[in-house]
């Protein structure tokens, strides 16, 4: 029997759902291998989601000091470290996000143990864990394996489970401090800013024009700008818009962008990587154009074209201003 | 300030139909197209960036056989100063092998800065940025969008979900990998590519570089790829532009979201 390590990452005083998604993936683990699920929360004083933690875990290691309140990925290794040298699970859970990617191949290094990265899925064969990931732009899946070890980290993917709240635990609460011989920080938090808002608010829309790669070049996007007026929509777009600087930040749909819940959203030309997808679960009804069939844009939505986006355009606008 | 830039020549494989090669552990890779790793194309640009503002070399190496030499090529037409290939011979590759390789040539080199993608466009593991900064002992951040070198060290965003940045500062010399959009790179020409013919490119073997055998085993292998189970998917609206324009214009209407 092995215990299951998941390291809560929070933000703010919050807990994130990338927390609950792995917790419910742990739990399912632990139900059907009998291994101990605990979570590992390193974090201020008393953090408010603390019961929220434990109700879904066997148990809860919380490592508080002030310092600990906001992320710093040099502490989190090494208290980690030092939580798997005492503790030897199994496996240690971490998310695959902009901290766990910083921490977690470090961590690997610094421990000896494999790591497995962005999985969307994790099985264990006996005793040994296998993960799932999506490759070549999602078009690929593949089933990896790591080598023999005393322990395995695995970082998971965002929005990869639910963050529903399963089984019935009441786990212990066991407070430590702060290891006092931990090497000084070499990263120092400064501040959280804001991405700025901006004069529209993809968020409320109810019907948005979202465009991605597949508009091809800056001059195109005046044109969806237009067509987006026409047809009563707001125009919003996917990451290499934005990264090109042809619209700015606050069009963004995705992780790192707004999460939006139009009734109807129109991709065209957006492949559907799941930074993307990941922002659009709330939308009512996604309609999608592009020209590859494969593209993972239309696994996800409800109606799909597969043509020339601005095909499409042209005649929306005609049939519009008939 | 000297730079390192780490990059790496990956498969287009947008608008294109995959295949799943022989021994089922990758895609066939002889029908593909080969473009720089779109996170490295701005990791190599900020360094640029910095040198010219800051004067200093900036050095790009990947890992690699011959033909990957044409992204060398490329960031040396964008102002890399000299690049380095290391030639992996037969070895399977994972990011740990990668992280060492890389370690092995840098430790010997001069740097404030190691600049990398944040992850490649192919595989998406995201794994070699600090396991490189972790066999080197350097401070590391992933995910940054912006970065201020300062006295001793760099003042640094990270970009985190929803729209949220941290910044923070880390000493220097440190590892940083950059994310899509903290610059614009630069435009290359073929002309500018023949024109950096003349700078320096060197080739190392493996076995020059005294690793062990431990050192070049990679801890994660491929058992098998597939492609993604079927599933419902999307309704697929066929016909002409006009047809499939109405049958949208049906849609948003029921909606409730037509003008």
């Amino acid at each position: 029997m092995g215990e299951i390590f998941v390291v809560v990452e929070h933000r703010q005083g919050e807990v994130r759902e990338i927390t609950h998604q792995m917790l419910w993936k742990a739990n399912d683990l632990c139900e059907k291998h009998a291994h101990t699920l605990t979570a590992v929360l390193i974090g201020g004083k008393d953090e408010p989601f603390i019961n929220d933690i434990a109700e879904r875990a066997d148990k809860v290691i919380a490592v508080e000091d002030d310092g600990l309140k906001d992320f710093n990925g040099d502490l989190y290794k090494e208290i980690l470290y030092r939580l798997m040298q005492e503790n030897h699970p199994l496996v240690l859970m971490i998310g695959h996000t902009p901290w766990g990617m910083d921490f977690g191949p470090a961590l690997s290094v610094k421990t000896g143990f494999p790591i497995a990265t962005d999985c969307v899925d994790i099985l264990l064969e006996n005793g040994r864990p296998k993960v799932i990931r999506q490759i070549y732009t999602g078009k690929i899946f593949s089933k990896v394996s790591m080598k023999e070890s005393d322990g395995y980290l695995v970082t998971m993917r965002s929005g990869a489970f639910p963050a529903d709240k399963v089984g019935d635990r009441k786990g212990e609460v066991i407070k430590k401090e702060m290891p006092a011989d931990l090497p000084e920080a070499a990263k120092q938090f400064v501040a959280f800013e804001e991405a700025g808002a901006g004069a529209v608010d993809i968020t409320q829309a109810d019907l948005l024009v979202s465009i991605g790669r597949g508009v091809g070049e800056q001059d195109n996007v005046a044109v969806m700008q237009e067509f987006s007026e026409i047809i009563g929509g707001v125009l919003s777009c996917s990451r290499p818009v934005v990264d090109k600087n042809w619209l700015p930040k606050y069009h963004q749909v995705g992780t790192s962008g707004k999460s939006v819940k139009p009734k109807v959203y129109l991709a065209f030309g957006i492949s559907g990587a799941f930074q993307h997808v990941a922002g659009i679960t709330g939308a009512g009804c996604v309609i999608a154009v592009n020209k590859d069939k494969k593209a993972p844009i239309f696994r996800v939505a409800d109606y799909g074209v597969v043509d020339d986006l601005f095909k499409i355009v042209e005649a929306l606008k005609e049939k519009c201003s008939a | 300030m000297d730079i390192v830039v780490c990059v790496r020549r990956v498969p287009q494989t947008q608008e294109v139909d995959l295949e799943i090669n022989p021994q089922n552990n990758d895609v066939r890779k002889d029908m593909l197209a080969y473009v720089i790793n779109e996170w490295d194309n701005y990791a190599i640009e900020e360094a640029v960036v910095l040198k010219e503002k800051l004067e200093g070399n900036v050095i790009a190496i990947t890992v690699g056989d011959e033909d990957d030499e044409e992204v060398l090529r490329r960031c040396l037409a964008m102002g890399a100063d000299k690049a380095i290939r290391i030639d992996p011979g037969d070895r399977v590759l994972d990011p740990y092998v990668i992280s060492r390789i890389l370690a092995a040539v840098i430790k010997g080199l001069s740097y404030d800065l190691i600049l990398t993608g944040v992850q490649a466009d192919d595989l998406n593991d995201g794994a070699v940025p600090t396991m490189l900064a972790e066999h080197l002992g350097l401070p590391h951040a992933t995910v940054v969008n912006s970065l201020e070198p300062g006295e001793g060290e760099a003042t640094v965003r990270v970009e985190l979900e929803g729209g949220m940045d941290e910044v923070s500062k880390i000493k220097l010399p440190a590892l940083l990998s950059i994310q899509t959009g903290i610059n614009e790179p630069r435009y290359v020409s073929i002309m500018g590519i023949r024109k950096a013919a003349k700078k320096e490119l060197n080739v190392m073997e493996l076995g020059a570089l005294g690793l062990s055998e431990d050192e070049l085993t990679p801890l994660t292998t491929v058992e098998e790829i597939y492609f993604p189970p079927e599933t419902e998917g999307a309704e697929i609206i066929e016909g002409d532009p006009g047809t499939v324009a109405e049958a949208i214009l049906k849609i948003l209407k029921e909606k409730g979201v037509s003008k």
